[in-house]
C-alpha cells in the first residue's frame, strides 16, 4: 500500500482529467448519463437562445444575462464529467504504478527442439511472452510476467506488489504456485508456464473497468439511474406544463429561466457523481492492493452476511510462539534449553525469536554463536541449525525432518519426546524439535497467538451484522478453544475443501451471502461458490479464476476491508442521493417566486430568502447548482465513513448530515451567492 | 376547549378506537380463519361459486390476480353503459329522468368503476332508481376491487418464497360479504333512523314553512349513501351530496358517516399488522400517514375557524367562521375536518363546498388528492402507500451501506422500474391535463364560472380529483361537456388500475424472490427513523412536483387575500 497517502488532485492526473471533462462532453458518451444527457441538451438550446438574441430578438431578456446561464450550465456539465475524469485517472494511475513493475523485462524462454527435447534457451523481451509459453527463471531475475510453477522450488521477494519485505516460498504443485510478473527470485531456480495472454491479466482487466469504454453499470448503479431517470422525467413534465399554466395566468416566462429550472430541480448532484462514485469503489479496492475483476462485487461486499476466514494468518499470528520445553528423559533441562538457545540465536524467524524470549535473558547471556556456521531454514530439509566451532550440530525443525536425521545417523526416536509431540500437536500446539549431533534432545511446544487487536475486528463485524466463522485444520477441541478466545461466531474444524463448500451452500440457502478467501485449487469450487471469492495473489491459476477479486497482498484479514468499501460504496450513493433531491426544496423557493413575481406581486411573501431580483435568484440557483458538483468531488472520491453502530443508528445520522444538511445548505448556499452576483448587476 | 374542537377530536379518535380490532377481524377473513359470519355467507358463496363455476380454491400468481380484476371490471363496464344509455325506458324511474348522452354516461360509468365518483350530473335529476341501484352495486364491487387487490399484496408480502398468492375471487367476495356489508348494514340503519329516505317513491310534495309548495326528491338514499362512505366511493344520492340534508340530516350522522369513510383506510393498516405479525410496522405506517393527515387538517381547520379576513376588514361578524358554502349544523370547524378526510382517503363525499373553501384549504385539499396515500382508498391507499415505501427504501437502504431490501426481499431494477413509472403517472395525469385544459381554453378554460387563480385552481382539482379516484369536485365549473367528460374519464381509468397493478406486480416478483432473513445489517423498517424518510419521499415526490401549479393557483391567491 507505499501509494496509498498521496492526496486527491495530483497535479498530473488533473490535466489528463481536465482534457477528458472536455472530451466527455460527446453526446455519445454523455448518452450514458440520462440526467447529465438532458442537462447538455438544455446547455445546447441555451446557446441557441444566445444566438437568437444576437439577431435581434427583444422578448429574452439581456445578452450577458443568457449567457451567463448558458455558461454556467456548460460548466455543470464540464463539473460533472471532470468528477468522472479524475475519478477514472486516479485509478488508472493506481494501476500504471502496478503496471510499471512488469515493463519489459528479459524472459529466459524455453524453445523445445527436436524429438529429443533437448530444449534451447533464448532470450526474448518479456511481452511477446504467451500464454501456454515456458521460461526459466534463476536467483537475481525478475519475473516477466504471470505464470504457474511448473517444476521446482525458489523464494521469491514480492514487495515490489505488496510492499512486505520478507521472502516467500512458491513451489510446484502445491497451492502457492503461482508467480506474479514484476517479481523477483532470490534463490533456487523454476520453470514457469505463462498463464495469461499478454494484455489479459487482471490488472489488465482491471484498468478496462476503470476505463469508460467496457465499464458496465452494476444492478444496483441500474436501478438507481432509473429512479434519477424518474426524478427526471418528473421535472420534464412540471417543466413543459408549466408553459400553458403560465400562459393561462398571462406571464411570460423566457427560456432561460425554464431551463435553469429544470437543471436545478432534476438530481443533477448525484447524476453527475454517480460514476465516479462507482470508479472510486474499485480505486479504493485498487489502493487497497485489491484487483476487483467486477464492479458488482465491491457493491456485493457490503451485502455480506457471513465472512468465511482461515485461521492461519487471519485470527492467529501465521507464526506461533514458544510456550514450553519439554526434554526427553536423559537430557537435563538446562542443556535442552541451551542447544534450543544456540539454535535459534542466529534465527530471525518470530519462532526463533520466541524461543529465546521464553528461555530467558539469564539462560541466554553468557551463550553466543560467533566463529558458528549457520544452517538456514530450507523449505526441502524443513530445519534450521548451527555447526558450533567445536563440531557440535544443533539442529531444529518439524518432528519427521528430525526424525529422519536422527533414524539416518542411527540413532532411534525417544518414545517419550514423540508421545510429546502427538500431545502437543492435539492441543492445536505445533512442536519443534531439536536434536544434538542428530541425537534427540527434546520438543519445544509453540502455541497459536491470536492476532492482537482482532477480537474488535470481529465486534466490528458483529456490530456491521455480519458473522464470522473461522475455518481450520485444527481438531474441533483446539478449534473451539481458539474460537471462543478469538471471538467468532462459529467455526469449521478438520476442515475439508468439501466442507467449505457446504457450508458456504448451506447458508446461501437460507439466503446469506457469502464471502470467503482462498488460494488453493482445491479452494476453486467454493471461492466461485461464494458470492464474493477473494483469491490470494499466491495461490493457483484456478483460485484466481474462480474468485471475484485478487489480493495482491495476501493478506486474509483483507476481507474486513473489503466489507467496508463496499459498504461505503452504497452509502456514498444513498447519501449524495439523498442530498441532491433535498436540494430541491431551496431551489424552488429561489427560482418559483422569481417566475411569477413580475406578474404577481404578492407572491413576494414565497421569497423567504429576500433574493435581490428575479434574474439574480435565477443565477444563484444555477450557479449553486454548478459548483455543489465540485464541492462533493472528494466525498464521492473518499467515500462516506462507514461506522458499524447499527443500520437504524447510520440511517439517522445520515439522514441528518445529508438530508437536513440537504436541505438547509442551499438556502444558505444560494443566499450568499444571490448577494455577491447583485454586485455584478 | 372549543366544543366544535373537541367534535373533530372524538370523530378522530372513534374512529381509531373502532379501526384496531376491525383491523384484527379483516386479517382474520383474508387468512381463511373463521369468523362470525361464515355460517351466514358460506352457503351463499358456494352457490355463487357453483353458478359461475369459479373454483375459489385455486392459487394464482399475481398476473392471474390481475387479469381476473380487468376482466370483471371489462363486464361491469359493459352493462352499466347499457343500463345508463336506455334508463329513460327502463323499470324504476318514478321521475322519468332522460337517457345520459354517451359520454357522460362512459364518464359516470367509469367513475363508478373506479371508485371515484366524479358524477358529472346531479342525483335527483341525472338518473333513474335502477341506475342509482347499479351505481350502488358498483360503488359496493369497487370497494371490494381494491380490498381484494390490497389482499393480494399482503400476501405477497409474507415471510416465504412463492409465485402462488391466493385466489381472486376468493378475497374480492370475501371483501363484500364480510367486509363492506355488515359494515353498510349498520350505518345504513343509524342513517335510516335519523331522517334519511329509504323507498322507491317519486319526488314527494311539500309546504314550506314560507308556504311554497315544492317537490323533494327521495329515493333509496340511505343505503346509497352508506356504501358510498364505507367503500370511500363518495356519489352522493343527491346533487349536493352529504352537505344535503336528507342526505346527511344533523351533527350525529355526520359523525357517523366520517367514522364510516375513514374506518377501513385505518383498519387496512392495522391488518397488514395483524396478518404479517409485524404490528410495529403497522404503527409506523400509521403514523406517517396520521402525520401527514394531521399537517394538512390543523391548517385547515384553523383557517376555516378564523373567517375571511377580506369580510372581517369590511366589519362583518366572522367568529363563526368562513361560513359561505357550509352546513350551519356542521360549522366551519367540521367542515374542515371533512374536507380533508374526504381528500387524503379517495371518498370525495362532501358536506361544504370546496370551492368556498379558505385558498390555504383550497391548497390542502388539492394536496390531500396530490400525495393520495394518507390513508387513501379502500385498499388501494395501502398500495399507494407500498409504492413510496419502495422508494424510500431503495435511498435510505443505500444509505445504510447494503443494497436495499423490504421485509427480505432485494429491490433491484426491474420493481425501481415499476414503482417510478407509477410515482410518475400521478403528476403527469394531472399536469397534462391541466395544461391541456388551459393550452385549449375554448375547451377547458372557457367553461369556468371564475376567472383568475381560483378558475385555475378549478381546473386543476377537477385532474386531481380525478387522477386521486376521489371524485369531489371544486365545482363552479361546467363539467357536464364531451371535453371535462372524456379527458377525465382517461385519467379516471389510467390511475385506477395503473397503481393497482404496479403495486401488486412489484409485490408479486418480490414474493418469488429468495427470502433473506434479517440481521443485524438490515434497515428496520418499523422505526420511527424509517418513517421520516418515508414522509419526506412522500412529501418531495408527490408535494414537489405540484409547487409551480399551485403556486399559480391557491398560493397565488392566499398572498393576494392575505
Amino acid at each position: 500500500m507505499k501509494t496509498q497517502n498521496k492526496s486527491l488532485f495530483q497535479k498530473e492526473l488533473l490535466k489528463e482529467a481536465f482534457l477528458q471533462s472536455f472530451l466527455k462532453l460527446n453526446p455519445a458518451t454523455l448518452f450514458r448519463n440520462p440526467i447529465m444527457f438532458t442537462v447538455e441538451i438544455g446547455t445546447v438550446v441555451m446557446l441557441c437562445v444566445c444566438l437568437w438574441i444576437l439577431t435581434g430578438e427583444q422578448s429574452q431578456g439581456s445578452f450577458v444575462y443568457n449567457f451567463t446561464v448558458f455558461i454556467i450550465l456548460l460548466f455543470t456539465l464540464l463539473f460533472a464529467n471532470f468528477a468522472e475524469a479524475i475519478a477514472e485517472a486516479r485509478g488508472k494511475a493506481q494501476a500504471d504504478s502496478l503496471r510499471k513493475t512488469r515493463e519489459e523485462t528479459p524472459a529466459k524462454k524455453i524453445f523445445p527442439v527436436g524429438e529429443m527435447y533437448i530444449d534451447e534457451l533464448q532470450i526474448v523481451p518479456s511481452s511477446s511472452l504467451a500464454k501456454g509459453d515456458i521460461f526459466i527463471c534463476e536467483a537475481g531475475d525478475t519475473i516477466p510476467t504471470d505464470g504457474e510453477i511448473i517444476e521446482g522450488l525458489a523464494t521469491i521477494d514480492e514487495s515490489a506488489i505488496t510492499g512486505e519485505s520478507a521472502p516467500v516460498i512458491r513451489e510446484a504443485g502445491g497451492d502457492k504456485s503461482s508467480v506474479t510478473g514484476g517479481t523477483k527470485v532470490l534463490s533456487d531456480k523454476i520453470k514457469v508456464q505463462v498463464t495469461t495472454e499478454p494484455g489479459e491479466s487482471f490488472l489488465d482487466k482491471m484498468i478496462a473497468l476503470v476505463e469508460g469504454a467496457s465499464r458496465q453499470k452494476t444492478p444496483n448503479e441500474i436501478a438507481l439511474t432509473i429512479l434519477l431517470a424518474g426524478f427526471t422525467l418528473v421535472f420534464i413534465i412540471v417543466c413543459t406544463t408549466l408553459k400553458p399554466f403560465a400562459d393561462y395566468a398571462n406571464i411570460t416566462i423566457t427560456i432561460a429561466s425554464f431551463i435553469s429550472l429544470f437543471v436545478c430541480l432534476i438530481p443533477t448532484t448525484i447524476g453527475g457523481l454517480l460514476s465516479a462514485i462507482g470508479i472510486a469503489g474499485m480505486d479504493r479496492a485498487l489502493r487497497a492492493n485489491v484487483i476487483t475483476k467486477s464492479g458488482k462485487a465491491v457493491e456485493t461486499a457490503g451485502d455480506i452476511d457471513v465472512l468465511l476466514l482461515d485461521k492461519t494468518g487471519t485470527i492467529t499470528i501465521g507464526n506461533r510462539k514458544a510456550t514450553n520445553f519439554y526434554p526427553t528423559t536423559g537430557v537435563s533441562e538446562q542443556d535442552f534449553v541451551k542447544a534450543s538457545i544456540l539454535s535459534s540465536l542466529a534465527d530471525e524467524t518470530p519462532e526463533g525469536k520466541s524461543i529465546i524470549e521464553l528461555a530467558g535473558k539469564d539462560a541466554t547471556k553468557n551463550l553466543s554463536v560467533e566463529d558458528s556456521i549457520l544452517i538456514k531454514f530450507t523449505a526441502e530439509t524443513r530445519s534450521s541449525g548451527v555447526n558450533l566451532p567445536d563440531g557440535t550440530k544443533i539442529r531444529k525443525g518439524a518432528y519427521d525432518s528430525i526424525r529422519k536425521l536422527s533414524e539416518q545417523a542411527g540413532n532411534s526416536f525417544p518414545n517419550d519426546t514423540s508421545d510429546r509431540v502427538t500431545e502437543i500437536s492435539s492441543n492445536g500446539g505445533t512442536p519443534l524439535v531439536v536434536s544434538q549431533n542428530d541425537k534427540v534432545l527434546g520438543v519445544i511446544e509453540l502455541q497459536d497467538i491470536i492476532k492482537p487487536g482482532i477480537q474488535e475486528r470481529f465486534e466490528r463485524l458483529r456490530r456491521m451484522g455480519v458473522k464470522t466463522v473461522m475455518v481450520t485444520g485444527d481438531n474441533p477441541l483446539t478449534a473451539k478453544f481458539i474460537a471462543e478466545k478469538a471471538g467468532v461466531d462459529d467455526f469449521i474444524a478438520e476442515a475439508k475443501p468439501e466442507d467449505k463448500m457446504n457450508y458456504i451452500k448451506n447458508e446461501q440457502i437460507k439466503g446469506k451471502l457469502v464471502a470467503m478467501m482462498g488460494d488453493g485449487t482445491n479452494d476453486a469450487p467454493a471461492l466461485a461458490q461464494a458470492d464474493v471469492g477473494v483469491a490470494m495473489n499466491s495461490g493457483t491459476q484456478a483460485a484466481k479464476e474462480a474468485g471475484n477479486m485478487v489480493d495482491l497482498d495476501n493478506d486474509p484479514t483483507k476481507l474486513i476491508e473489503i466489507v467496508e468499501i463496499g459498504k461505503q460504496l452504497l452509502m456514498t450513493r444513498g447519501t449524495l442521493t439523498t442530498f441532491s433531491i433535498a436540494n430541491d426544496v431551496a431551489k424552488y423557493f429561489a427560482i418559483i417566486p422569481a417566475l411569477f413575481i413580475t406578474a404577481i406581486p404578492a407572491l413576494q411573501g414565497l421569497n423567504i430568502m429576500h433574493l435581490h431580483s428575479p434574474e439574480s435568484a435565477i443565477l444563484s440557483a444555477v450557479i449553486f447548482n454548478a459548483i455543489v458538483i465540485p464541492f462533493l468531488i472528494p466525498l464521492a472520491l473518499k467515500g462516506v465513513t462507514y461506522k458499524p453502530i447499527g443500520a437504524s443508528a447510520l440511517l439517522r445520522r445520515n439522514l441528518l448530515f445529508y438530508g437536513l444538511g440537504g436541505i438547509i445548505v442551499p438556502f444558505i448556499g444560494i443566499k450568499i451567492i444571490d448577494m455577491i452576483v447583485t454586485i455584478f448587476i | 376547549m372549543n366544543t366544535e374542537i373537541i367534535g373533530i377530536i372524538a370523530m378522530f379518535v372513534l374512529t381509531l378506537i373502532l379501526a384496531i380490532p376491525l383491523g384484527k377481524y379483516i386479517s382474520k377473513v383474508y387468512s381463511g380463519q373463521k369468523t362470525f359470519l361464515d355460517p351466514v355467507f358460506l352457503p351463499i358463496e358456494k352457490l355463487f361459486y357453483k353458478i359461475s363455476g369459479i373454483d375459489s380454491k385455486k392459487e394464482m400468481n399475481w398476473k392471474q390476480h390481475m387479469v381476473a380484476l380487468v376482466a370483471i371490471n371489462v363486464v361491469w363496464f359493459v352493462l352499466g353503459m347499457i343500463i345508463l344509455l336506455c334508463q329513460g325506458s327502463l323499470p324504476l324511474n318514478p321521475d322519468n329522468n332522460p337517457s345520459m348522452t354517451p359520454d357522460l354516461a362512459f364518464n359516470t360509468i367509469i367513475s363508478f368503476l373506479v371508485n371515484c365518483n366524479l358524477q358529472h350530473y346531479s342525483g335527483e335529476t341525472g338518473v333513474s332508481y335502477l341506475s342509482q341501484l347499479f351505481l350502488m352495486f358498483l360503488q359496493f364491487v369497487s370497494a371490494g376491487i381494491g380490498l381484494a387487490a390490497a389482499a393480494v399484496l399482503f400476501n405477497a408480502l409474507k415471510e416465504r418464497t412463492t409465485e402462488t398468492l391466493g385466489n381472486f375471487y376468493n378475497y374480492f367476495i370475501k371483501s363484500c360479504t364480510r367486509i363492506l356489508l355488515p359494515i353498510s348494514v349498520i350505518v345504513a340503519t343509524i342513517l335510516l333512523f335519523n331522517g334519511t329516505p329509504m323507498t322507491f317513491e317519486g319526488k314527494q310534495a311539500m309546504t314550506t314553512l314560507q308556504g311554497d309548495s315544492v317537490e323533494v326528491s327521495t329515493g333509496p338514499a340511505a343505503a346509497f349513501t352508506a356504501i358510498k362512505h364505507v367503500g370511500t366511493n363518495g356519489g352522493g344520492f343527491f346533487g349536493t351530496n352529504s352537505a344535503h340534508p336528507l342526505e346527511n340530516p344533523n351533527y350525529l350522522t355526520n359523525i357517523v358517516e366520517m367514522i364510516a369513510q375513514m374506518i377501513i383506510p385505518f383498519a387496512m393498516v392495522f391488518a397488514l399488522g395483524f396478518y404479517l405479525n409485524r404490528r410495529k410496522l403497522s404503527w409506523m405506517i400509521f403514523g406517517v400517514m396520521t402525520v401527514g393527515f394531521l399537517a394538512l387538517t390543523i391548517p385547515t381547520v384553523v383557517t376555516e375557524m378564523n373567517g375571511n379576513p377580506a369580510l372581517t376588514q369590511m366589519g362583518i361578524d366572522t367568529t363563526s367562521g368562513a361560513t359561505e358554502g357550509k352546513e350551519v349544523r356542521f360549522g366551519a370547524a367540521a367542515s374542515g375536518y371533512w374536507s380533508i378526510a374526504t381528500t387524503v382517503i379517495s371518498t370525495g363525499s362532501v358536506n361544504s363546498m370546496h370551492d368556498s373553501a379558505m385558498p390555504l384549504s383550497g391548497m390542502n385539499q388539492l394536496l390531500a388528492m396530490m400525495i393520495n396515500c394518507f390513508y387513501g382508498g379502500c385498499g388501494v391507499g395501502i398500495l399507494n402507500f407500498y409504492i413510496f415505501i419502495i422508494l424510500a427504501v431503495f435511498i435510505s437502504g443505500l444509505m445504510v451501506g447494503r443494497t436495499p431490501e423490504f421485509l427480505g426481499k432485494k429491490i433491484e431494477a426491474r420493481e425501481m422500474k415499476i414503482a417510478m413509472i407509477i410515482a410518475l403517472l400521478h403528476p403527469f395525469l394531472i399536469l397534462v391535463g391541466v395544461a391541456l385544459s388551459t393550452a385549449f381554453p375554448e375547451q377547458g378554460a372557457s367553461t369556468l364560472n371564475n376567472p383568475g387563480f381560483h378558475g385555475f385552481s378549478e381546473i386543476l382539482y377537477e385532474f386531481t380529483s380525478s387522477a386521486a379516484n376521489n371524485g369531489s369536485g371544486f365545482e363552479g365549473l361546467g363539467d357536464n361537456n364531451p371535453w371535462w367528460n372524456i379527458t377525465t374519464g382517461i385519467v379516471l381509468l389510467l390511475s385506477r388500475f395503473l397503481p393497482i397493478i404496479g403495486p401488486v406486480a412489484i409485490a408479486g416478483i418480490l414474493a418469488s424472490k429468495k427470502h433473506i432473513p434479517e440481521s443485524a445489517g438490515t434497515l428496520k423498517t418499523d422505526t420511527s427513523t424509517f418513517g421520516l424518510m418515508v414522509f419526506a419521499v412522500i412529501f418531495i415526490i408527490a408535494a414537489l412536483s405540484f409547487f409551480p401549479s399551485l403556486t399559480l393557483g391557491p398560493i397565488a391567491e392566499y398572498f393576494t387575500l392575505y
